[in-house]
């Protein structure tokens, strides 16, 4: 294996930065993992004391909602003291550079930092400054990465369709700009889904995207026949702005999922979607709301895979 | 670790299932719920079920989230999903592990039990109590034999291909 920087000496895992490079037996240790987590919402005292003692320092910045939280919650569930820093709102802004901020931050003890930012690779530029007994969990970086966004997205897939080698799963939207997306990919490629289907405008995607290991389609109703999971990108709007898209009616029209889309997939066919959702621009509310939509349990399951990879993380 | 088998008589686990349930079924009551301690106490529990009462609930408990040892050896363990299909509140549990040794996987355990709610008594049996380092106060109320072993071995459950249990010696190095 070529060298790593989110591995340690043994192979076992050091951060988690990016999927990308991570072999299948990681992934499947950490599903395998958020498989045992998922029970603890069921105890009366949902709480374990594996991280007891810990400081984890929810570094964010760029604001997120979903994310931030499921990591908070997530982080407490695992017994460990939590502090959410909303970095654009302080020191950034009185001209502190980011690895200051991270070096004072070490200095209070840190022992594990999530990490969210607008610049693609910042997580990583952390991880390599941090001492070595701290630990970084890349929350999003830019267009690059959201490691347990997608983490998650499998482990709902594995949730309702069982098993990952005879699945056909389609990814629809702005690919161009989306960090989830690259995420998915990388860990359904790694996981052995054999066909992964990307369905969008060019302009969507990114130049050279087959040779992430994944098909083009330009056409909703091609792209989505005989697919076992339709996963729906939020479509930014600050791109409409960027005259890559005429308008959302427009987009709506043509890649919007609705009920008549839906149903070129197989009819046991799983909706999800990374949130926010744009309702009536990628996705029609009535299939955001319909029995085959699992976005909700996406956001259940984020919780379990982020206990996994902090608890993982910290014992390694 | 690295581990060698070697031969070695110990008792048949299937025998010593067998006499625990003997021992454990006067004890029973309505309000009584088995519960096994991954791996091999979960083996142990679904052999002793339909010996006690086919109709009794009965779960399983990981106590890989409750280990003392974590900080020391991470989170290695293949992590199982705990099943308690039933109200831990106010029930009779009886506890089931193949090795009873330091006595901290007990004590896990209970910890873990009453992140589910208040038991009304916890009972602990177990296939083999393993003499001679307990490290917490904690005590079987139900034992198949006791043993004891050289400081370097141990012994282990375990479960053959053909589904058959049986008990091994293990060196520790």
């Amino acid at each position: 294996m070529s060298f790593n920087p989110q591995l340690n000496a043994d192979g076992s895992l050091r951060h988690l930065l990016t999927i990308d490079g991570l072999p299948r037996a990681i992934l499947t240790h950490i599903l395998d993992t958020a498989d045992g987590f998922i029970t603890i919402n069921e105890q009366e005292v949902k709480k374990v004391p594996l991280l007891r003692g810990k400081a984890i320092f929810n570094l964010f910045f760029e604001p997120s909602t979903r994310t931030r939280t499921t990591f908070e919650i997530a982080a407490k569930r695992l017994s460990a003291d939590v502090i959410n820093l909303n970095i654009s709102a302080s020191s950034q802004s009185k001209g502190e550079t980011l690895l200051d901020t991270v070096d004072n931050l070490a200095a209070m003890q840190a022992d594990m930092f999530v990490v969210r930012h607008a610049q693609s690779g910042a997580a990583h530029m952390i991880a390599r400054h941090v001492a070595p007994h701290i630990h970084v969990v890349n929350a999003g970086d830019g267009r690059h990465a959201h490691p347990t966004q997608g983490l998650l997205d499998m482990l709902t897939i594995r949730k309702y369709k069982g098993e990952f080698h005879n699945l056909c799963v389609a990814i629809v939207g702005d690919v161009l700009h989306s960090r989830v997306a690259r995420s998915q990919i990388h860990a359904l490629t790694t996981l052995g889904v054999p066909e992964v289907r990307v369905i969008a405008p060019k302009t969507l995607l990114p130049t050279g995207v087959e040779q992430m290991g994944v098909q083009v389609y330009y056409d909703m109703a091609l792209g989505l026949r005989n697919v076992d999971v339709v996963i729906i990108l939020r479509l930014q709007n600050e791109r409409m702005r960027g005259a890559l898209l005429p308008s959302a009616q427009e987009y709506f029209k043509y890649y919007g999922l609705t009920p008549e889309k839906l149903s070129y997939a197989r009819a046991d066919a799983i909706v999800m979607h990374p949130g926010p959702m744009n309702r009536g621009v990628e996705i029609d509310s009535t299939v955001a709301d319909g029995k085959q939509s699992v976005i909700l349990p996406q956001v259940t399951y984020g919780i379990a895979v982020r206990m996994a990879v902090m608890s993982l993380l910290a014992g390694n | 670790m690295t581990m060698s088998f070697i031969n070695h008589s110990l008792p048949g686990a299937d025998a010593l299932i067998d006499q625990l349930a003997v021992a454990i079924r006067p004890s029973l009551t309505d309000n009584t719920v088995l519960v096994g301690m991954h791996t091999g106490g979960v083996w142990a529990a679904e052999r002793l079920h339909p010996l006690l009462n086919a109709a009794m609930p009965h779960g399983s408990l990981d106590i890989s989230f409750y280990r003392d040892d974590f900080e020391q050896i991470g989170l290695h363990a293949q992590v199982k999903p705990t099943r308690l299909p039933f109200e831990v509140e106010g029930r009779d549990i009886l506890l089931v592990d193949d090795v009873l040794y330091t006595g901290r996987s007990v004590r896990a355990a209970m910890n873990a039990l009453f992140d589910y709610g208040r038991p009304a008594k916890i009972r602990l049996a177990v296939l083999i109590d393993l003499v001679g380092d307990r490290q917490l106060p904690i005590a079987a109320d139900f034992v198949g034999a006791a043993l004891s072993v050289p400081s370097h071995q141990h012994i282990h459950l375990i479960r053959g291909e053909d589904g058959n249990l049986s008990l091994k010696l293990v060196d520790i190095s």
